[in-house]
């Protein structure tokens, strides 16, 4: 059968596949305003030479061994579009929206290859033009993702009842029966996801003066989800940098980092928040803007390059004052720990602090000076735990089978206690520990920093019977 | 049997989350790190045991459609390039360690299991799996085995085939057999011959891999050169010394910008080549070794000499060097690499050559070698698009590889025939060479099922 005819029998026997008018050879680079790939990093997709060196790093392709779910097949899918030499079907948009943007790839690629800035526009574009209704009407979507989520003191009211429900042991009673998966689709997921109970602890205030010899002015960011739900975090964090003799300065004003609105498709959403924050933080006053969740930090980072109007040089000059807080201790030199932490620890790398940001080895050296502190390499630190933003939320499946297979790396360390630096991850794999009934302590590592300088003890958590056997057989 | 047909008869084989067949699911499945020759498969089916292998194996058969295996597509030769019609098998699913027996220094492995996934598996055991070739981070160890990869420490610890105890394989017509992995003096060693096959004798379902123990003791040093004739020179004196490094690597001043721009390794900007050296073995003489070493180094004005200090700063070095093909993408959208092989005396020689060869066709080669083992990877930079650039470089490839041949060379040491180089094997080898070659192909495969088109085209055709 000649190459034309098994092409044709092929199409026949998928009408809905619309992968029409391609060709191997046409190479004409049709990149006008209606095509999706128009704001993407052109010369990013010729940088990659098909080596195939990332595929290992990332998680979609290690779930699935399949070219379509990994980052040399998706730039492909995205090149072909790019190119003009096919529409965007069904199945390869399935496999875009897979994608965690994680950008571990980013790291492995010895090209250089910046996959974020073809994956980020292109998806905003198939966001931007999607017509499908349920998408446009999504109450999830609109009510909770883009106007809930993203604002502190709406998210702390609603979830106020949840608390106390939580706070009365409901929760976890309807937990253990699986009544929260009775809850409708991702609403259910939203309320397994939510930490356990402790006091959200009052507001951090205005300004937080140095202990001791003062060495830096900086201001902290304390963001949307992060502030209500990981208040005890932030509070560690000043009281850290407090110990490292900086003034932390809180600006009011400030709010979410807008990474919510630009990954679900909303850029212009998110432009009014990043210019809310340009407003908040007067940046000549400060040495460094200080952010603690790896999420976060990462889109503060790249607040040049995301709009481009007038403000942009601003904006920049924003971003360059932006440093995670492990970066910026661990480049200040850390004042002495005090107290001994008698535990075992493994810490698992948030991808937007280590693949987005490159950080990946302070807080190991932080955390390694810590006395009496066994740190112990963590498996696969580096591949996504599911969180991936809102991700465990957007594609449960895929997100599901990466939780349990960080668990089961996790597991394997014996560690007891388990340290990431980023609120999706800190939910996502404290569900899985509760879920699975474990003792296994899931924290920030400058919350263990803060208990060392403070010279309290760790108090650690029983599992239930359950949890303890699968501790034991790993 | 129409393809609807047997497409209905891969999803009952293998249920339809194992099978692709959707037109632009297939796509990023017409080429693997070669990619200047493309072709969409027919599907794409992702078996999860040796007897799904058979099953799909040999509904193709019934069908009429040949296949092809696939592990991680890093291949450079287009070994896993779709033949026209062709189902791909990928082996991707069947990534099980199945055993590791410490006091034979085995394991059994799958073969998607990735080289680097095995070893890891033995961190803090004391043993390794010697095969390092570059792509160890992503190649799986089925695709080492039918390349019959290499990697640096090819030249101390021999090339895949070395570390191979036995496999377990699926034929061309369906048939599951097991070579080794005892070793039986009454059998034919099968497993050998498969190795390095590129897929076109057998599918690899299982490998019972050899485990070496890691040397007790290592040094690694780093010399920059004035000129990649001075290195080569370097090279060969060291070779004739009778001294067996665990590597020699060279890389001349093109791969170093990239390596530069990619890892910052530090590499002053006058140096026109670098020698990555590596000895190994009981601790006791090593350092009076490296000294020999060094002093040969000598002879041939070293800008610099350092040795790594610290395990990290050996891991950068390697990692510079691994890395170093992956980063070409710094210096251009596309690439052809080759592979070939000379006597190490002719080192000098064949790094001339190619400059000529380059200037002859105006196409820019940058260097990457096993120089220890005179395999010299020459870069050629090109942009697909660019139709004239991309024919004056497989022009160019040829030339390179022609003389090799004349040289008393090879066309590949490790990375295969593929469809690459198929054209250059009857001017390596005498028809009764390939005679032979084929019989046994027809011996394991009588219909050319398995990846035709490959490695012996020209005599099957
Ligand atoms: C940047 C880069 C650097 C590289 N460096 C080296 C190097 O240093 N040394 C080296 O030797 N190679 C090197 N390679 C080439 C390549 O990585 C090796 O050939 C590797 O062994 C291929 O493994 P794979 O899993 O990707 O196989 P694939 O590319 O998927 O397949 C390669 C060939 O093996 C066949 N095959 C795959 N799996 C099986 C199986 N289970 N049974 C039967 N046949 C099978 C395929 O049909 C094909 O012919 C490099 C490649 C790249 C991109
Ligand atoms: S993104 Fe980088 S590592 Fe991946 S295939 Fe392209 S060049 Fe290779
Ligand atoms: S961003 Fe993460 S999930 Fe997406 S292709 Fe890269 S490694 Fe894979």
């Amino acid at each position: 059968m000649n190459r034309r005819k098994w092409w044709d029998s092929l199409h026949s026997a998928h009408p809905t596949d619309n992968f029409m008018n391609f060709s191997s050879q046409d190479n004409t680079n049709e990149s006008g305003e209606d095509n999706l790939a128009a704001g993407i990093a052109y010369d990013q997709l010729l940088r990659c030479v098909h080596c195939g060196l990332c595929t290992s790093s990332c998680p979609t392709y290690l779930e699935t061994g399949d070219e379509n779910n990994g980052p040399r097949g998706r730039i492909q899918l995205i090149r072909l579009v790019a190119d003009g030499r096919t529409d965007l079907t069904d199945r390869m948009r399935h496999h875009l929206e897979l994608c965690l943007d994680c950008r571990a790839c980013e790291t492995a690629c010895p090209s250089g290859v910046q996959y974020g800035r073809l994956i980020e526009p292109f998806r905003q574009a198939i966001e931007a033009k999607d017509t499908r209704l349920e998408k446009r009407w999504d109450i999830f979507r609109r009510g909770i993702l883009l106007n809930l989520f993203p604002y502190a003191d709406r998210l702390r009211y609603v979830l106020r009842p949840m608390r106390m429900l939580q706070r009365l042991g409901i929760v976890s009673a309807i937990e253990r029966l699986g009544l929260l998966k009775l809850l409708p689709g991702r609403l259910g997921r939203l309320a397994q996801m939510l930490p356990s109970p402790t006091r959200p602890g009052p507001r951090l205030p205005k300004f937080l003066p140095a202990v001791g010899r003062k060495r830096a002015r900086v201001a902290f960011f304390v963001g949307c989800v992060a502030d209500a739900m990981f208040r005890p975090v932030h509070w560690a964090t000043v009281r850290v940098l407090q110990q490292n003799g900086c003034d932390v300065f809180v600006p009011r004003g400030q709010g979410c980092c807008g990474a919510i609105h630009l990954h679900n498709g909303d850029p212009l959403g998110a432009r009014r928040l990043a210019d809310a924050n340009l407003v908040a933080f007067e940046l000549d006053r400060y040495d460094a803007i200080l952010v603690n969740h790896g999420g976060c930090g990462a889109m503060l980072k790249e607040y040049g390059h995301h709009w481009h109007d007038g403000l942009q040089p601003h904006r920049a000059r924003f971003a360059d004052k932006v440093k995670d807080v492990h970066e910026f201790l661990d480049n200040l030199g850390v004042v002495p720990f005090s107290g001994r932490i008698e535990v075992s620890a493994t810490y698992h790398d948030s991808c937007h602090l280590t693949h987005a940001q490159r950080v990946a080895s302070a807080p190991r050296r932080l955390l390694a000076k810590i006395p009496g502190l066994d740190l112990r390499e963590l498996p696969e630190a580096g591949i996504c735990c599911g969180a991936g933003g809102t991700y465990n939320l957007t594609e449960p499946e895929m997100s599901d089978q990466l939780s349990r297979r960080k668990l089961d790396n996790i597991l394997s360390t014996g560690a007891q206690v388990v340290l990431t630096a980023n609120a999706g991850c800190l939910l996502q794999i404290q569900r899985e520990v509760r879920q699975a009934g474990l003792g296994l302590q899931v924290m920030h590592p400058m919350e263990l920093m803060d208990l060392s300088y403070r010279g309290e003890k760790l108090e650690l958590k029983a599992g239930s019977e359950k949890g303890k056997m699968k501790m034991n057989v790993s | 049997m129409s393809n609807t047909e047997l497409i209905r008869k891969l999803r009952a084989a293998l249920k339809p989350e194992n099978v692709l067949s959707v037109p632009s699911e297939l796509v990023v499945y017409d080429c693997d790190a070669f990619t200047v020759e493309r072709h969409i498969p027919l599907a794409v089916v992702f078996p999860r045991s040796a007897v799904q292998v058979a099953e799909v194996v040999r509904a193709c058969s019934d069908h009429g459609c040949p296949v092809v295996a696939r592990g991680a597509g890093t291949g450079l030769a287009g070994g896993c390039t779709p033949p026209p019609n062709g189902v791909v098998i990928v082996l991707t699913r069947m990534n099980k360690i199945l055993d590791i027996r410490l006091r034979d220094a085995m394991a059994l492995v799958e073969p998607g299991v990735l080289n680097l996934q095995l070893t890891n598996a033995l961190s803090g055991t004391g043993y390794h799996f010697a095969p390092d070739p570059s792509s160890q981070g992503t190649a799986t160890i089925g695709g080492n085995v039918a390349t019959n990869a290499g990697g640096p420490h090819t030249l101390k610890y021999g090339v895949t085939v070395n570390h191979v105890a036995g496999l377990e394989v699926v034929l061309g017509d369906g048939s599951i057999l097991q070579f080794g992995p005892v070793e039986d003096p009454a059998a034919l060693d099968l497993a050998r011959v498969v190795c390095g096959s590129e897929g076109t004798l057998a599918i690899v379902t299982k490998i019972w891999a050899k485990l070496t123990k890691n040397p007790q003791a290592c040094r690694t040093i780093r010399a920059t050169f004035a000129s990649i004739d001075d290195a080569s020179q370097a090279v060969s004196q060291i070779i004739a010394a009778g001294i067996v490094p665990a590597a020699l690597e060279l890389m001349d001043r093109g791969i170093l910008d990239a390596v530069e721009a990619a890892f910052a390794l530090g590499v002053p900007p006058e140096a026109a080549a670098v020698l990555i050296i590596e000895l190994d073995g009981p601790e006791a003489g090593l350092d009076s070794l490296l000294e020999q070493v060094i002093a040969l180094c000598r002879n041939w004005n070293p800008g610099e000499v350092l040795q790594a200090k610290t395990p990290a700063e050996r891991e950068l070095l390697w990692k510079c060097r691994k890395m170093a093909v992956g980063a070409v993408g710094r210096l251009s959208p596309g690439y052809m690499i080759q592979d070939g092989v000379v006597p190490r005396t002719r080192l000098p020689h064949i790094f001339r050559r190619i400059l000529e060869i380059a200037a002859k066709h105006r196409v820019r080669i940058v260097n990457v070698a096993h120089a220890g083992d005179g395999n010299v990877h020459p870069i050629l930079l090109l942009d697909e698009r660019d139709r004239d650039l991309t024919a004056r470089a497989k022009a160019a490839s040829r030339e390179v590889l022609e003389e090799c041949i004349t040289c008393g060379g090879s066309i590949t040491a490790e990375h295969g025939v593929g469809i690459e180089k198929i054209e250059l094997m009857e001017k390596l080898f005498a028809p009764a060479d390939l005679r032979a070659m084929h019989r046994v192909r027809q011996a394991f495969d009588p219909a050319s099922q398995l990846n035709p088109g490959k490695k012996y085209k020209t005599i099957c055709q």
